[in-house]
């Protein structure tokens, strides 16, 4: 069975579903997501204020800093706040987000313990407004908002920063979810091509199925040793029914919706990505491409999310049957 | 339905581009394999003449067509003269003609032939000759020769060889020798046969050969013998009865009409040179086409001026670069920094060539990169620090070259051709991934690049490749169609493979 699988590699990867790069830009994002809509998305300011006008629960915006004189008066704005998160309007996979989770004199300090000086707080909020984590290098605005508090439920799991679920959403459908747990070499971060952990989501149940590292399937996080697999997944359903519902708030057709537990005020949409990755189905040990299908197959999809949940963790059903890994 | 469209468009492109080469390959003959020498004969012919009083006139015959060889190029250099050019039947006429003139007169006609095939033109019908009234005791020698000759050939090619043969044979018997009789010169010669061959009915004329040989000076046309079999002109040699035209000959004029006529001028006279040259055959080829069939190869990029032809040299090498590129980033799934950056580089490489342009640019990325770092410890803005960088590239180019001068390294003065707006932004990007992603992953990217840049470099500047892209631009469209197909791979790429190997492998 292995070497049959060695021969003929991409054999074994259709067998499975798995969506590759290629397809997933030439048949989901340039078929369904209309580049017209791009920018809700691409600007973080602009979907937190569409989500907040849709009832969509997103963390607190404190401030924005929109031009360079304004990071002078830094100390003042932030004076209110010792816990926030800096991070660029314009940023993709993660970059440029920084958390500060105190003060003290001499300045901030990071989820791992070190210190920032006040200029270097500065110098990076420069840096985002220069454009340095845009794409091309355009202007940028930087976001300070509300530093979720995250439900202590994935304490075990996760080195330090706040662990997320991504969820693929496809027609107002969520297809597949993974929670990404951050580790020590990510810094705190929940992105996979950073370091973070990817641990696979049963859809129907919220309970996760084991996860990747890297390029390695795991049981157990690698700083605390902790299982990974069977953890429950609290108000999964209506971390579901958050994801179903920002289909209509972008009216993207293939999105990954990144979502937070926070310990008071539950699940909070962080961001929307029009091009979400494909190591979700490393995470799932299963492929996109059968549950694409799937929800291609259905002529009319329900207008409510309620159903469209309902709709997904049959499809979930379904799917499982049909392949198993 | 994209697909299909994609498909159609893709499938026409190539059918297009397809039917264009094919048609200039196999009706243009243009060559597909470069660097072939074709030899290019000069003839040059010098009419001179002494003019008498009153308006003189000058007829010169002409070729009309070279069987075997292709005429490339002819002039007249005729200072006041005015110059007309007649068609009649098998020859042209050149007609030179001056009211007023004094003393020695000079003109030139000027001939390029290449060797090559024209389309045959028709004869008119061929009207058999009557036999002519001989002399009584010619009559009896000739019938008595015709009737051997005849006994001993089967067609009239043999028989026109049996005859001359005979007519030529030191050893001869006496109506031979009579027959023989006051034909001193070659030209008299051709006519006794042909007046030899009319009394056995068979049709013949004289043909007036020039015999290129490389530095002739004073060429003359050497009459031959042409016989007509009833389906075709047959050539013979009239002193030995060998058929066929001798090598390296061109029929210059048909008939027995003096080649120059002048009226109003004495002792005219004509004198051919003759010189070879050889001609890549590209060009040849491409001047060739364009007499034959001139609307296709005016769109030809050897009509360009040689400057920008050697531009469009480099420029439509890219596709094949670009093409690569696509290749290698959506099947292959290879990283590098910027899309086309590689491309770029590789462009670079054409005038460094490849080791010395790999080493160059790494000294310069090396040397860049270090500084930028420093720079990060500055803080300086996005846009000032991009500056900053493109400012020390420069710095460091001039450096480099100054200092390789110094050494006596010519090629690292070469370090001036690559692009630097480029080389900023490589070293921009390097260290903000060096930064984000660490060392390796920057290396890694750096390294793929580079070795796009190397690949694109050595097909960029493959001599075959780029003898057929120049040649034959309208392969573009080929390139185009394969794109668009590459724009519809929705397949995995190789990378994937390795990507999801945990997947290939543990699965199950």
């Amino acid at each position: 069975m292995l070497w049959k699988n060695l021969l003929n590699p991409s054999k074994r990867l259709r067998e499975l579903g798995l969506l590759g790069m290629n397809q997933r830009n030439g048949d989901y994002i340039l078929k369904y997501n209309q580049r017209k809509f791009y920018p809700l998305v691409d600007d973080k300011l602009r979907t937190k204020k569409l989500a907040q006008q849709a009832g969509i629960a997103v963390p607190e915006l404190y401030a924005v800093i929109e031009a360079e004189y304004q990071v002078a008066h830094l100390s003042e704005i932030l004076a209110p706040y010792s816990e926030f998160v800096i991070k660029p309007a314009h940023g993709s996979g993660g970059e440029g987000i920084l958390i500060i989770k105190g003060r003290s004199k001499e300045g901030c300090r990071k989820l791992n313990g070190a210190l920032l000086t006040k200029s270097e707080v500065d110098h990076h909020i420069s840096n985002i407004l220069s454009g340095m984590y845009s794409l091309g290098g355009q202007p940028d605005v930087a976001l300070i908002e509300y530093r979720v508090d995250f439900d202590p439920v994935f304490e075990q799991v996760s080195y330090q920063g706040v662990p997320d679920i991504r969820t693929i959403v496809f027609q107002g459908i969520p297809v597949m979810s993974m929670l990404r747990l951050p580790t020590r070499m990510s810094d705190g971060k929940a992105n996979l091509h950073q370091g973070a952990i990817g641990v696979g989501i049963d859809m129907a149940t919220g309970r996760t199925t084991g996860g990747v590292w890297h390029h390695d399937l795991i049981d157990a996080h690698p700083d605390s040793g902790h299982t990974i697999n069977h953890l429950e997944i609290p108000g999964w359903d209506n971390i579901l029914l958050l994801s179903a519902g920002c289909r209509e708030l972008v009216s993207l057709g293939y999105i990954g919706v990144d979502i937070v537990l926070d310990s008071k005020l539950g699940p909070l949409m962080l961001e929307i990505n029009a091009r979400p990755g494909l190591s979700i189905q490393l995470a799932n040990k299963q492929g996109l491409l059968p549950r694409l299908e799937a929800v291609e197959k259905i002529k009319s999809i329900p207008s409510s999310p309620e159903e469209r949940v309902k709709l997904a963790k049959s499809i979930y059903r379904q799917t499982q049957n049909s392949q198993v890994l | 339905m994209k697909n299909l469209h994609v498909n159609i468009l893709a499938t026409l492109l190539i059918l297009v581009s397809a039917t264009i080469c094919y048609y200039k390959v196999t009706e243009l003959k243009l060559p597909l394999l470069p660097v072939q020498e074709s030899e290019l004969w000069t003839i040059e012919a010098k009419v001179t003449y002494k003019r008498t009083a009153g308006p003189s006139k000058v007829s010169m015959m002409l070729p009309k067509q070279v069987p075997g060889y292709v005429v490339l190029d002819e002039n007249f250099v005729s200072g006041r003269y005015g110059l007309t050019l007649e068609n009649e039947d098998l020859n042209r006429v050149a007609q030179w003609a001056i009211r007023r003139s004094q003393g020695d007169q000079t003109l030139y006609y000027r001939m390029q032939l290449i060797p090559g095939e024209t389309p045959e033109f028709k004869d008119k019908n061929v009207a058999y000759p009557v036999e002519q009234d001989y002399p009584e005791i010619m009559r009896t020698a000739l019938t008595a020769l015709l009737e051997q000759v005849r006994n001993k050939s089967a067609d009239t090619k043999s028989f026109t060889h049996e005859l001359l043969q005979r007519l030529n044979a030191p050893d001869s018997d006496e109506n031979v020798k009579l027959l023989r009789k006051d034909a001193a010169t070659p030209e008299a010669w051709v006519s006794r046969v042909i007046s030899i061959l009319q009394g056995a009915r068979i049709p013949s004329r004289q043909v007036n050969l020039l015999i290129l040989s490389d530095g002739a000076r004073h060429s003359r046309l050497v009459p031959w013998l042409q016989v007509y079999t009833g389906e075709r002109w047959v050539t013979f040699n009239p002193k030995t009865g060998e058929s066929g035209f001798p090598s390296n000959a061109v029929l210059w004029k048909y008939g027995d009409k003096p080649l120059l006529d002048v009226s109003g001028g004495k002792s005219a006279n004509v004198d051919f040179s003759i010189y070879k040259q050889s001609r890549g055959m590209i060009a040849v080829t491409q001047q060739r086409a364009g007499i034959i069939n001139g609307p296709v190869m005016e769109f030809s990029l050897f009509n360009l001026p040689v400057q920008t032809q050697n531009v469009y040299r480099i420029l439509i090498m890219m596709p094949v670069g670009v093409l690569l590129i696509v290749l290698l980033r959506n099947i292959v799934g290879l990283k590098t920094f910027g899309t086309f950056m590689p491309i770029l580089i590789a462009m670079a490489f054409r005038e460094t060539e490849l080791a010395w342009g790999l080493a160059l640019f790494c000294l310069l990325l090396a040397l860049g990169l270090m500084i930028r770092f420093y720079l990060e410890y500055l803080r300086l803005l996005l846009v000032p620090r991009l500056a900053a960088v493109l400012i020390i590239v420069i710095i460091l180019m001039t450096f480099v070259s100054l200092l390789s001068h110094k050494l006596g390294i010519d090629r690292g003065l070469s370090v001036a051709l690559f692009p630097m707006v480029i080389i900023a932004m490589t070293i921009e990007r390097m260290s903000l991934v060096w930064e984000e992603h660490g060392a390796g992953e920057s290396l890694q990217q750096c390294a793929g690049s580079l070795f796009v840049a190397s690949l694109s470099y050595l097909l960029m500047t493959n001599e075959y490749l780029e003898h057929l892209m120049f040649v034959f631009p309208e392969l573009l469209l080929t390139l185009l169609a394969f794109t668009l197909w590459l724009g519809r791979y929705t397949g995995y790429r190789i990378s994937e493979l390795w990507r999801f190997r945990s997947v290939i492998v543990k699965g199950n």
